[in-house]
């Protein structure tokens, strides 16, 4: 009987096409840092403790960027952007431009991020992420729903401190899926 | 580049200077929903594991005290009932309107704004449960805050202590009307404007004063806890502590007042106006 030899065959042309596969694991992780961004901290947290937030979403969106700059790019930052207005409750826009400009930013500069050492990399990671608050910090200063403090640029420091973890943890998750 | 950021750009404007983006904003925010409710679990689930991991002795001892409370509270209601009978009969006399009671909806915090400076939170109940914007919300102590946006499933609410929110308020005690705004990131409320000479002492307990038809008549709001008298400055330096638990409350109320819910109707359909009727409960 020739029949076992039909189910190996039928799974087979599942598997093989390798080139767009694994684009799920970009939107989970941008789903993942989405929630992160709003995540209530618990009660006996006090309020202060949020200025350290990392900014969660250009960290994950600069990685995608360097790593597979022909999928992930301006694009993308603009619909991360929209969703996280709505989820923030700002103006429309607002985080559109300044991760359009993260975006940029980052795929202008992705070859030599990638030869960059760890430690180098989070000195830019500091920089785009700090010229994105001010971006966020300008807007709304302009829509006069802010005023002006030093915390803002602390998620900036907090973000360059942890990009490290979040580099390898993405790579690790980048290869072991196959993400291309 | 340039087409993405012109469009994020002409967002911006559009949305700044017009509300013409409130319905995409609404439409959008319900298809993110799911993303609040999952950043929400973290601290439900520590909620409910608190719950699992009670002792019995100890939810049996929280059983009798809450019996309790509802056997007083009760007794209140009931002698309530009769003094705003007596109150409307009264008012009835010296020919003023007879004062409605308020009805309202029990909604549960889902969500609150991640940056310390916007104290602004999110709630499980949405116009399809009839909220409009501009309505009051009220914890079991006081006055929270106003709902500010509202999509079909959730809405957005400011608190009383962001420092763009003020409530007209009156001190109980010398019947005084001030304006009460936030103070900001310290949860605190600013009396704005107070004469030096004013009678307004540490204590004096603030309600809501209904000037301005947003906020309903005779809410807690605050209890003064400083007055500053600086001779070089025009007016008393006078904060206020929120009755209200800002930070803490998890379960809160949606107020109905009906000439509040007129207004909010006399836009909209009177389909929708029925069933925000339907909707609330007594």
């Amino acid at each position: 009987m020739p029949m076992p030899v039909k189910a190996p065959a039928r799974r087979k042309p599942l598997e093989a096409p390798m080139r767009s596969n694994g684009l799920w694991v970009i939107a989970v992780s941008f789903l993942l840092a989405l929630v992160l961004s709003i995540l209530a901290l618990p009660q006996f947290v006090p309020p202060e403790v949020g200025y350290l937030r990392p900014h969660w979403v250009a960290l994950v969106l600069i990685y995608w960027v360097i790593a597979l700059p022909y999928r992930v790019g301006i694009a993308v930052a603009w619909v991360l952007g929209v969703i996280l207005d709505v989820l923030l409750g700002s103006l429309l826009g607002q985080h559109a431009i300044s991760l359009i400009i993260v975006a940029y930013l980052a795929s202008s500069l992705y070859q030599r991020l990638r030869m960059f050492a760890i430690w180098q990399q989070s000195l830019v990671v500091f920089a785009i992420i700090g010229l994105n608050q001010l971006v966020n910090f300008w807007i709304e200063s302009i829509a006069g729903t802010t005023q002006w403090s030093m915390w803002y640029l602390l998620p900036s420091v907090v973000s360059a401190l942890i990009w490290p973890w979040v580099f390898l943890a993405l790579r690790s998750v980048r290869r072991l899926f196959r993400v291309t | 580049m340039l087409v993405f950021s012109s469009m994020a750009l002409g967002l911006l404007a559009v949305d700044h200077l017009s509300d013409a983006l409130d319905g995409v904003r609404s439409t959008l925010t319900v298809l993110v929903t799911p993303i609040v409710y999952v950043a929400d679990y973290p601290s439900r689930s520590v909620e409910g594991a608190q719950e699992i991991f009670a002792s019995r002795s100890d939810m049996r001892e929280q059983l009798v005290r809450q019996e309790q409370e509802v056997l007083l509270l009760r007794a209140k209601t009931e002698k309530m009932a009769a003094l705003t009978a007596e109150n409307n009969r009264l008012r009835s006399l010296l020919g003023s309107a007879a004062k409605l009671q308020d009805n309202v909806l029990v909604a549960e915090l889902i969500g609150v704004d991640p940056d310390p400076e916007r104290l602004q939170v999110i709630i499980d109940k949405g116009t399809e449960a009839g909220v409009f914007v501009g309505q009051p919300l009220l914890d079991a102590e006081g006055l929270m805050g106003q709902v500010i946006e509202t999509s079909l499933f959730t809405s957005r609410v400011l608190l009383i202590s962001d420092d763009l929110h003020s409530v007209p308020v009156q001190v109980i005690r010398s019947n005084l009307r001030l304006i009460a705004q936030g103070a900001g990131a310290s949860g605190l409320l600013e009396l704005v404007h107070v004469p030096d000479t004013a009678d307004i002492r540490v204590g004096d307990a603030l309600v809501s004063s209904g000037l301005g038809n947003r906020f309903p008549v005779g809410y807690p709001v605050g209890t003064v806890n400083r007055v500053e008298h600086d001779p070089g400055k025009p007016f008393a330096l006078v904060t206020a502590v929120p009755s209200a638990s800002l930070a803490k409350s998890r379960h809160v109320l949606l107020v109905f007042t009906e000439e509040q819910m007129g207004r909010a109707n006399a836009g909209q359909g009177a389909g929708q106006a029925e069933a925000a009727g339907g909707a609330h409960a007594q």
